[in-house]
């Protein structure tokens, strides 16, 4: 099988990927929402023509309270103005220097304090790290008849390092996002991370699955030496479902993305690099790192 | 014959369910009005959320004490008249010791923030006030003793509840702690009252010059239990008796605790939606819906052919059980809820994919159209399983961390959505390709692009 005899370029192709998400990351930085950071969030609708970005900044510059504050446009008439913590009287005033110039709507309103922000961070991490031990243990568990010739363990092991490559990837896109887009991280995005860690298992499931199935009526002997094969031909022949499933959810997303309103479109953009991340980690990683911990097992003389 | 039957009989139930979904958006229609839940993002309305300090509060005593101030806090809210205003208290994971516990407020279809803050107000109050004999018979003169079912209007209550109770200066402060007590001789609940120092003297004093009234208690305002005063009580040790069930006696208590140490709170979080916005997802939303679900099905059908229209009544089907158990599970529909719905969709389609490429290599090794579906079927269940489970995982994960209702609402349809797919795929998959299958192999029933 093909992508089992030329991984190295895999490998390559996934760690240069990952590489440059790391140095993103580290460079621009991830930019966090209220919902980690703490602070107000004004939705106003514009019932006759949007003004610019500019415009508005430059409009409510005057409001000391306003200072720092971002812009951006949200759907099709609507801006979103976000700031540090303010009170509801500030918005109002916020409101009235808008109504001064522009015909508008108030749409939403939002304030989180401080502490909760720095709580949702604490709080997401333990849930993606909770989610991560569980899987691990349950494919340990699932996979526990076929110890030979790799253990369960590294079955779960190797899912652990499909994810991270599917976790780390739509985390730099959202750093390049962020940097030039200034599009957001908020809880959403967190969740996004937890739907592609569970959907990114899920396909590499479904090869280990195969791979469990094609090694059962072997004899110890044959499994050990014919393992490449197997893995191989388990591959080829859950590719072709690997890849419509993405196909299928990916049109979902595409949908949710184009047409689902500003809401949940950054929660779909995630989802979407997530499941093409996912989708690659299971077909061209997952297996590939199966035969490459089986062959540094046999330099062991294990 | 029979596989076709029940086909045939799923079939009929689909559309039912399509028909009664439809009918209970009715408001005037002979089924029962049962019309969607919908989140305050997709209605519009004020959510407001505080952290409650319960540093004061011995650990034993912290649920009851939250229990009393949603309770008190719902009372104040019903004044608003918000029809289904939501109050509840929730234990927030990852937060330190002193700021986990939080009243979560929400009031659908106000707008008035400011208005909404006010009305919730401050610390609620416990306060013992005595029955004013004179103004209670000027009442009952006027209306004669209330029978059951008369109310009064307000300015007649207005009238007399300004009156009808004197203020004693014996508040919750004062009071040390409450206790259920079971008195022979058969168990009979009743409830004791310690006062503190300066209650026990203030207590004597109303007890000696009221022997024989009605000392009430009210907690926010509202009336809690009106004992009558037996004697002078000098060691600031009260008990009250009365035809109390346990329940009754319990929840007493646990109210005059949480008045004697009532729980500050202190607002962390707020947000408006305006009525407008909503809408404009809602609308959004089911386009999206439509349109990730027409490009699955012609995917399927050009993929899979005939196995790809049971596929689409499969998905149809399952998209069916998911508003339905939307509707009456319920489940509070928000913007996230309906962007899991969506996802769900390209994933439930996984477990028909998983059974047909199976079914696929069944008849590529020679079996027959029906032998193909029931192996198939067999042989995918482990991967189907064992995926599902780790997205279960996830989703239950999501859903014990969130205390945002935005990831709530989508933790709660994606568990769900993985549940339900793993029925239609399994059950009404299986049995519609049973009930069309033909004997022999047909172009029909062939699959996919030969390589």
């Amino acid at each position: 099988m093909w992508i089992i005899k030329q991984r190295k370029i895999f490998y390559i192709i996934s760690s240069i990927l990952v590489g440059l998400s790391l140095i993103t990351i580290a460079t621009t930085g991830i930019k966090f929402g209220i919902d980690f950071t703490g602070g107000s969030l004004v939705e106003v609708a514009f019932l006759e023509d949007r003004p610019t970005n500019q415009d508005i900044v430059s409009l409510v510059s005057g409001l000391e309270f306003m200072e720092g504050a971002s812009v951006r446009e949200s759907g099709d008439i609507s801006m979103v103005i976000r700031s540090k913590e303010i009170t509801n009287l500030q918005k109002d005033e916020l409101i009235q220097t808008l109504e001064g110039s522009y015909t508008i709507e108030e749409e939403r309103f939002s304030t989180i304090g401080p502490s909760l922000g720095a709580e949702l961070k604490t709080k997401s991490i333990m849930a993606v790290l909770l989610a991560l031990f569980l899987i691990v243990l349950f494919i340990a568990f699932a996979f526990r008849h076929v110890s030979k010739p790799v253990s369960s363990g590294k079955y779960g092991m190797i899912t652990v390092v499909a994810f991270l490559h599917d976790l780390i990837l739509p985390l730099g896109v959202f750093a390049l996002l962020g940097y030039f887009f200034g599009i957001e991280v908020d809880s959403l995005f967190v969740t996004a991370l937890l739907v592609i860690l569970g959907y990114s298992i899920n396909d590499t499931i479904v090869v280990f699955d195969r791979i469990r199935e094609n090694l059962l009526p072997l004899n110890d002997e044959t499994k050990k030496k014919r393992f490449e094969e197997v893995v191989g031909k388990s591959i080829e022949e859950t590719y072709a479902r690997s890849i419509n499933t993405s196909l299928t959810t990916l049109l979902a997303l595409t949908a949710l993305y184009l047409f689902g309103g500003a809401t949940t479109q950054t929660f779909a953009l995630a989802l979407i690099v997530g499941v093409i991340a996912g989708t690659y980690s299971s077909i061209f990683l997952a297996s590939a790192l199966l035969v490459t911990v089986k062959k540094r097992q046999d330099k062991k003389g294990m | 014959m029979k596989k076709r039957l029940f086909a045939l009989f799923i079939f009929l139930l689909f559309i039912l369910g399509g028909w009664f979904l439809v009918q209970t958006e009715n408001e005037d229609k002979t089924v029962q009005y049962r019309p969607f839940k919908y989140g305050l993002d997709l209605q519009g309305g004020v959510h407001l959320g505080y952290k409650a300090d319960v540093s004061a509060l011995a650990e034993e005593d912290i649920n009851g004490a939250m229990t009393s101030l949603k309770e008190t806090i719902e009372r104040r809210v019903n004044l608003f008249g918000v029809s289904e205003p939501l109050v509840q208290t929730e234990t927030s994971l990852g937060a330190s010791e002193e700021s986990k516990h939080r009243l979560i407020v929400e009031l659908p279809g106000v707008t008035d923030l400011n208005e909404a803050i006010e009305g919730i107000g401050a610390t609620p109050v416990l306060e013992f006030k005595l029955l004013d004999r004179d103004v209670q018979t000027t009442f009952f003169e006027k209306y004669g003793e209330l029978e059951e079912g008369v109310e009064l209007s307000e300015e007649e209550v207005l009238e007399f509840s300004d009156n009808l109770y004197r203020t004693t200066g014996l508040t919750g402060a004062l009071l040390d702690r409450a206790l259920v007590q079971f008195l022979p001789p058969n168990n009979q609940p009743a409830i004791s009252l310690r006062f503190n120092g300066e209650g026990k003297d203030l207590f004597k004093e109303i007890t000696e010059n009221n022997t024989g009234e009605i000392l009430a208690i009210f907690l926010d305002g509202a009336l809690l239990t009106q004992p009558v005063i037996q004697q002078a009580i000098t060691n600031g040790e009260a008990q009250i008796t009365g035809q109390f069930s346990v329940e009754e006696a319990q929840t007493l208590v646990r109210d005059l605790n949480f008045g004697a140490l009532p729980v500050p709170i202190e607002l962390i979080e707020t947000q408006v939606v305006g009525p407008t916005l909503g809408k404009e997802i809602i609308e959004k939303g089911v386009f999206a819906l439509l349109i990730g679900l027409a490009g699955i099905c012609i995917f399927l059908i050009i993929w899979y052919r005939a196995w790809g229209v049971i596929a689409t009544i499969a998905l149809s089907i399952y998209v069916l059980i998911m508003l339905l158990l939307f509707k009456f599970l319920p489940v509070t529909i928000t913007a996230s809820g309906i962007a899991g719905l969506i996802l769900s969709l390209g994933m439930a389609v996984d477990a028909n994919i998983l059974i047909f490429e199976r079914v696929k290599e069944e008849l590529a090794g020679g079996a027959n159209p029906r032998n193909a579906v029931i192996a198939g079927t067999d042989r995918a269940w482990s991967s189907i399983r064992d995926g599902n489970i780790s997205s279960l995982i996830s989703a239950v994960i999501l859903f014990y961390f969130s205390g945002a209702s935005l990831v709530k609402g989508f933790a709660l349809v994606f568990a769900l959505g993985v549940l339900v797919s793993m029925f239609t795929a399994i059950v009404v998959t299986k049995t519609l390709a049973l009930g069309v299958v033909p004997e022999k192999k047909n172009l029909l029933f062939g699959m996919g692009f030969k390589k």
